[in-house]
């Protein structure tokens, strides 16, 4: 198969092939790319950045990277041909600078007639934040890649994962991923690894990235996040790419030591050249990072992802469908199991496993105007069971959701912690924040850490961001001198002991049927109860149902209309437009969540039910405790 | 095209002047430069060659000849104005007393770079210069244009002063050409305006230029760095010859603006490298001032002997050898002989009106030299025009390895500061829209049908349901009124804005209004009543962390200066706050007097307010202002007032249920064509706002002044005022508005109609009296109806009857004559009541309430 994977271990000599022979280079090498990674399989050959440390793949060689577009940085024009001059012969010659990062040889003639200068964009990119470490070891499962040093490779991932399991275990029974285990384990091995490649890469600079070693910001929108982040050349269409988009790039790796820009002992840097003066010292550290930590990526060939669920069928359409049709079978199956399963989590609560359920389904799939249209924000509250209830609550999520986040809304993270990404000028980039997530993350705002105490002016600013974030699904970035909207999907969960003080779209207060002396033990014996194969059928369910097409009929708009009618009539009061609003939500997710892409008047009559259930133990909730505010 | 007349004593005191063979060719005076090109064009002499270097260079492409030493020799007599040896700095000149062009010293412009890389080649011996030059030469003959381009200096020479000496434009709306002959040639009157003021610097619009000559234009653009030293020339002859006594600090610089090449900075592309481009944007960051070294002073160690080096793209070569004693390497830099220049680095970033949604915004560089320097401040919205240059980037400057990429940046020519006009009162709107004429065609279109006004309501906010109305205040809002002057009269301005107030039960998607309102407007600012302080909405001053200047921050209100700046929880607003909008919301104007600041800036926003009743839901038993606590000053400027309430009534609630069930399933498409695009209705209200300026006529005068009065007799009727002269400039303004939705110059009797008929609605809704069900404006003028004010007369006298009664008592209980005339009233009295009785009686001195006791006089 060696020949065959031509095209992967090196890419360039692709390009060069393409670019004697034909005229119109430029897209063939494109259409190339396309056509070889769209075919069966093809994409799993390429090794990914995702979960091969950088180390072990080869420059210059085809990788792919999943990941989410941290911030665009600005257009920049290179040297598309260029002419080279031999110092020794002074012959001339021209080459391409496409996909590359630096002139092959010495002398380049900046003068000549035959130079073409093109313009390229670059992105920042990140993994995907709060990615589950289940969607991770799926996708390196799954890999069928050939990483060059093979027989080095594989063993020494194995053994270092156990290692870190072992660690692991002490600490929590909740197994963690290999990779982000070896990844994390510590910048000095990460070190000695860009040192490894020092050596063998032609040039003999060492100095660069040495002073790296002081902790450079990747800034990742996740403050734990771990990874490589990754600077993306992109060389068509970028326009079609917008900030947050979740993509797969397949690209060419570049790691020139050359290209860190920042270097300690620098000359004392002269007044006459004009481009010193241009760069700040931070800017130029978050420009140019050192490659061995921010590896260049020249794209070939992009995929816009939809999902990010390894489960799902990503592309290929017609495999898709037929997927899709075969599992929608036993979709009434599976939901009734999920359903039983949240409920256990729940505690033997029904209704909230019911609404718990819709909100994991939701997906903002429409805009009127300023209004998002599928949102399901849900108020989670009656959660101070225990102390950690909510953190094992969110750990079940994490083990459903491709990508979640926990953001414990106590007193200090939420007058401290940098939620709305800002533009840092001096630096000339987007500084991120926890809400810079990739569409359909779940977010979990847990309240019930929330203690008394004053916030101060960021934390006004951040629960502002919040309620922005529930009502509007949009995130303000700060620009400094303007702010700029950004949409986005995140289905938000709020969990908290009474009413929140956010927006929400709906509020189901928790009524425990059980109590286990030991929760901990409780949810950690349902979980353990629960097949590795029954977890992947729920994650699926919830990938495939989320993106099902749903439509209303003449005759049930017929019949909706005619019940709101009805019941305004009764008491207007109880019945309000915005209580219309909601039910036609919960009519549609609950219509998905069995598989329905209509709404049938059975689902209209479950969905009031669950309404009225919901609302009765409101009213419960508010007598009870009549002297709340 | 004829010699300085103030030049020719100097010439000919020059020509007397024993100057070596060699130094005559950069000695030749302007005017014989001239007259020489000139002939060579007209008269097709045999002298072939280039007269700048004709002379005196056997190669006319040897640069070295002109940063030889040999020029410092006679350091201030170099031909100043030839585009080869422009801004030469030893053209200086030291004797102060100067004028005419010989005397006035050059100023170097490193905004157009190193010129001297570019000399002029005969077409005929480089025929690959380009066709297009050899086409387009009319003089058939030899050729001269600088290298690499195809610009003849004598004819771009010639064409330019042609350009200035005849260009009319009557159609100028600059603020710059106000008090400006607008029949006269526009440049000559700047010139005329240069030689009283003494600043040495023309503007030059490049929409002039091209409509007066494309050919000029294109050259311009493509050869800015050929091209502006030419014109620059071109200028400072015809200067001199006019105004010869003149004494200028440099000679005049050219400089040109508003070249329509680019607009945006996404649309940078790489083959604009080295051409003239304008765009716009916000500047984020000054740098500190660079001296940028121009010209190295090299002094011998040995025989003292000095030479002058001038720098070539950010290089000197420095003499290895000196000329004079030929010792090697003995020449040492004097630093404080040398020259430099002021430099500095502007970093724009795109204004956020341009960007596609979803990206982030673009920056670049700019670098501003000489008295460009420090002319923008961070925060500017600004146009620049400029040369756009690219240069490659080494990875070490030891190593001659390079990256594969090129740095841009943009030498900057002229700013133009795009919100600073906006003090000055101007609209700026036309320059900000540029409508195509299709565009323009289907707006007028649009503007045609007999149903535009309703089109145009149901097309805002298509996702709210109903409340047409109240779109349709919101609509007029968005078009505002004519806007005018009667500062003469000594009234000031006349507010053009409408202001409204949205009021009603919670969750009538009074929010989502404001929300669409926002992001349709360019100029909108959304905050809500709860989070801003009195200084978020106005301006506040503080301390700039970088220059330690004071600097004054502006607020929602005056950024959304010619916008609409919506407030939601405008009831949760402190007083505080709310008391700066009474300024705002009458004046149009923010005063400040702050740390030391004390200005006025103009805030000619239009504000849509909404508020949420006190007690959470609408009491229909109380007057607005009850329902919301309002102080009554607040309202009145209010032009609509709006009540939002659930009208629950069941035909209108299976509307709404059948407008909310269509929203949740029909997919984009469908809903796209029901309604109109949200584009076509922000560019319909941008035209009608820029380009329709109704006024009133006659009928509608008439029908205004019927409506006024028909108002006041309504009131009259029952002893109460009913309508104010407010109440009659709000009926203006809306019937203004309406005109300017049907695009019609004048505003006819059925824009009075719908101005009458909305006013009467909202009038309706927020001004009817709960007791009598009456409409009574005094409610929002005074805060009370006038039926209250008559029950509290009715209470007074009573209380006034009851204590006569009792005779001769000077002192009485509060709390017993409270009781008492509760007895005795057959209508209930409540605590306030009383109090009110009360304190009308003392306000007639016939007692006095001092704690619990009550004092007759």
């Amino acid at each position: 198969m060696p020949s065959a994977h031509d095209w992967i271990n090196n890419p360039l000599g692709v390009v060069e092939v393409q670019n004697n022979s034909n005229p119109e280079w430029q897209k063939k090498v494109v259409d190339y790319f396309k056509d070889k990674l769209t075919e069966k399989e093809a994409q799993t050959w390429v090794p990914s950045l995702n979960d091969v440390p950088l180390h072990y793949l080869k420059p210059n060689s085809l990788v792919k990277f999943r990941c989410l577009i941290q911030d665009m940085f600005d257009p920049e024009f290179y040297m598309g041909v260029y002419e080279a001059v031999d110092p020794a012969t002074k012959s001339k010659s021209l080459k391409c600078g496409k996909y590359k990062d630096v002139t092959e040889c010495l002398q380049v003639e900046f003068n000549s007639r035959n130079s073409v200068t093109s313009e390229r964009q670059t992105f920042y990119c990140v993994p995907i934040p709060g990615e589950s470490s289940w969607v991770k070891e799926c996708y390196a499962r799954s890999s069928q890649a050939q990483v060059i040093p093979s027989t080095s490779y594989t063993p020494n991932r194995h053994k270092r994962s156990y290692d870190e399991d072992d660690d692991m275990d002490t600490q929590s029974q909740r197994p963690r991923d290999s990779n982000t285990g070896s990844q994390s384990s510590g910048d000095s091995q990460r070190n000695g690894d860009s040192k490894r490649q020092e050596t063998e890469a032609p040039s003999n600079n060492t100095t660069t990235t040495q002073s790296c070693t002081s902790p450079l910001d990747l800034n990742y929108p996740l403050p734990e996040e771990q990874g490589p982040a990754c600077l993306v050349k992109v060389y068509e269409d970028w326009e079609s790419f917008k900030l947050n988009d979740t993509i797969e790039v397949f690209g060419i790796l570049s790691v020139d030591p050359a290209l860190g820009g920042v270097s300690e002992e620098k000359e004392p840097t002269s007044l006459l050249d004009p481009m010193e003066s241009m760069e700040t010292v931070e800017e130029q550290r978050a420009h140019s990072p050192p490659p061995s930590l921010v590896p260049r990526l020249h794209m070939v060939y992009a995929l816009p992802l939809q999902h990010i669920n390894p489960l799902l069928p990503s592309a290929v359409s017609e495999d898709k469908n037929a997927f899709v049709t075969s599992f929608l079978s036993e979709l009434g199956s599976i939901r009734s199991e999920f359903l039983a399963y949240l409920t256990h989590i729940l505690l033997g609560d029904a209704l909230a496993a019911e609404y718990l359920l819709l909100h994991l389904v939701s997906n903002v799939y429409a805009r009127r105007d300023v209004l998002p249209l599928g949102k399901f924000t849900l108020n989670l509250s009656g959660c101070a069971l225990s102390a950690t209830y909510t953190e094992h609550l969110y750990r079940i999520i994490q083990q459903l959701v491709p990508s979640s986040y926990r953001l414990p809304m106590s007193l200090h993270n939420m007058n401290s912690m940098r939620m709305v990404p800002r533009k840092d000028y001096v630096a000339n980039r987007l500084v991120s924040g926890v809400l810079q997530l990739a569409s359909n993350t779940s977010l979990f705002l847990d309240e019930t850490q929330l203690e008394q105490g004053q916030l101060d002016a960021s934390g006004v600013r951040n629960i502002t961001a919040l309620g922005n974030l529930i009502s509007w699904q949009k995130v303000d970035y700060d620009f400094n001198y303007h702010q700029m909207e950004f949409p986005c999907n995140i289905n938000v969960l709020v969990a908290s002991e009474g009413r929140s003080l956010l927006p929400s779209d709906c509020q189901v207060h928790l009524k425990p049927q059980l109590a286990p002396p030991n929760l901990g033990e409780f949810l950690g014996a349902i979980q353990a109860a629960q097949a590795p194969s029954q977890m992947n059928r729920y994650r699926l369910y919830l990938s495939v149902t989320r993106r099902m097409d749903y439509s209303i009929s003449e005759e049930v708009t017929k019949a909706v209309e005619e019940d709101f009618v009805e019941m305004r009539k009764d008491d207007p009061q109880s019945m309000s437009a915005e209580d219309l609003h909601r039910m036609l939500v919960v009519s549609r997710l609950l219509s998905l969540s069995f598989g329905q892409t209509t709404l049938s008047t059975d689902v209209w009559m479950k969905t009031k039910h669950l309404e009225m259930l919901r609302m009765s133990r409101i009213q419960q909730q508010k007598s009870v405790n009549g002297h709340e505010p | 095209m004829s010699s300085p007349t103030s030049t020719p004593s100097r010439k000919r005191g020059r020509a007397s002047n024993p100057s070596t063979p060699g130094s005559e060719g950069p000695l030749s005076p302007p005017s014989q430069r001239a007259r020489s090109q000139d002939a060579s064009q007209g008269e097709l002499p045999p002298m072939p060659t280039s007269p700048a270097t004709d002379i005196c260079s056997p190669n006319p492409q040897d640069t070295s000849l002109f940063s030889s030493p040999r020029r410092s020799v006679l350091p201030s007599e170099v031909d100043a104005s030839s585009p080869l040896l422009y801004g030469t700095p030893s053209s200086r000149v030291e004797g102060t007393p100067r004028s005419g062009i010989r005397g006035t010293p050059a100023r170097q412009r490193p905004d157009l770079g190193s010129v001297r890389k570019a000399p002029q080649v005969d077409l005929h011996s480089e025929p690959p210069a380009g066709e297009n030059a050899v086409a387009s030469d009319q003089a058939a003959g030899q050729r001269l244009v600088i290298w690499g381009t195809d610009v003849n200096v004598g004819t771009c020479k010639e064409k330019f002063q042609r350009f200035l000496q005849r260009f009319i434009d009557t159609t100028s709306k600059e603020d710059e050409n106000c008090g400006l002959d607008l029949n006269e040639p526009l440049y000559m009157q700047k010139l005329d305006e240069i030689s009283v003021v003494g600043e040495p610097v023309l503007n030059v619009n490049c929409g002039h230029v091209q409509s007066f000559d494309a050919d000029m234009y294109r050259q311009l653009i493509c050869y800015p760095q050929e091209v502006i030293p030419t014109f620059d020339m071109a200028v400072n002859e015809l200067f001199f010859e006019r105004y010869p006594d003149s004494i200028l600090g440099h000679q005049i610089q050219v400089r040109p603006y508003n070249a329509l090449k680019t607009r945006n900075m996404r649309s940078l592309n790489p083959e604009d490298i080295d051409q003239l481009i304008t765009i716009s944007g916000m500047v984020i960051r000054n740098s500190q001032l660079i001296p940028e070294m121009q010209e190295a002073f090299f002094r011998c160690q040995v025989c003292a002997f000095s030479a002058r080096v001038e720098v070539d793209r950010g290089r000197i070569a420095e003499p290895a050898v000196c000329r004079n004693c030929n010792t090697t390497h003995s020449l040492a830099l004097m630093h404080n002989r040398s020259l430099f220049s002021d430099k500095q680095m502007i970093k724009l970033q795109e204004s956020p009106e341009d960007m596609p949604a979803g990206q982030t915004p673009h920056t670049t560089v700019v670098y501003a030299h000489n008295d460009l320097v420090d002319k923008v401040q961070p925060g500017d919205r600004i146009n620049i025009t400029g040369i756009y240059r690219a240069a490659p980037m080494r990875v070490n400057p030891r190593q001659s390895q390079v990256k594969a990429v090129y740095k841009t940046h943009i030498d900057v020519i002229h700013f133009r500061k795009t919100d600073e006009r906006r003090l000055h009162g101007l609209d700026d709107e036309n320059e900000q829209k540029l409508f195509t004429e299709e565009r323009v065609q289907t707006l007028r279109e649009l503007a045609g049908k007999p149903d535009v006004y309703e089109r145009l309501s149901s097309a805002l906010a298509p996702s709210i349901y109903e409340h047409e109305d109240i779109k349709k205040g919101i609509l007029l809002q968005l078009f505002g009124g004519t806007r005018k002057d009667f500062s003469q009269t000594g009234r000031g301005n006349f507010r053009a804005e409408v202001n409204i107030l949205l009021c009603g039960d919670p969750g009538t998607s009074k929010s989502q209004l404001l929300q669409y309102v926002f992001n349709l407007v360019p100029r909108g600012q959304y905050t809500s009543g709860k989070g801003s302080s009195a200084v978020g909405l106005t301006a506040y001053v503080m301390k700039d962390p970088e220059t330690r200047q004071l600097v004054l921050q502006t607020g929602a209100l005056v950024l959304s200066d010619n916008g609409i700046c919506c407030i939601d929880e405008f009831d949760k607003m402190s007083d505080s706050t709310r008391s700066v909008l009474h300024e705002v919301m009458e004046q149009q104007t923010l005063s400040i007097a702050k740390a030391g600041i004390i200005c006025q800036l103009n805030a000619r926003t239009s504000v849509l307010a909404a508020a949420n009743p006190v007690e959470s839901q609408w009491n229909p038993k109380k007057t607005t202002i009850e329902n919301i606590q309002l102080p009554h000053t607040l309202l009145s400027r209010f032009d609509l007032i709006f009540l939002m309430l659930d009208p629950q009534d069941e035909a209108y609630d299976r509307r709404l249920a059948h407008h909310l069930v269509a929203l949740y399933y029909k997919g984009e498409e469908q809903i796209e064509e029901e309604y109109l695009d949200m584009a076509v209705l922000k560019d319909y209200i941008a035209y009608a706002r820029t380009y329709i300026v109704p006024r009133l006529c006659e009928e509608a005068s008439q029908a205004l002044i019927e409506a006024y009065v028909d108002m006041r007799k309504i009131g009259s009727g029952r002893g109460m005022v009913s309508a104010y002269p407010r109440q009659l400039e709000s009926l203006i303004r809306l019937a203004e508005a309406h005109a300017k939705v049907r695009f019609s110059e004048k505003v006819e009797t059925i824009d009075v109609e719908e101005a009458k008929r909305l006013h009467r609605e909202a009038l309706k809704q927020s001004a009817t009296d709960p007791r009598t069900g009456l409409v009574d404006i005094t409610i929002l003028t005074t805060g009370m109806s006038a039926t209250a004010r008559k029950r509290k007369e009715e209470i007074a006298q009573a209380l006034k009857k009851m204590i006569q009664a009792k005779g001769k008592t000077p002192a009485m209980k509060y709390q017993q004559l409270f009781d008492d005339l509760r007895a005795q009233s057959e209508a209930a009295i409540t605590k306030d009541l009383f109090d009110e009785a009360l304190r009308a009686l003392a306000d007639e001195d016939y007692l006095t309430v001092t704690g619990k006791t009550v004092r007759l006089l």
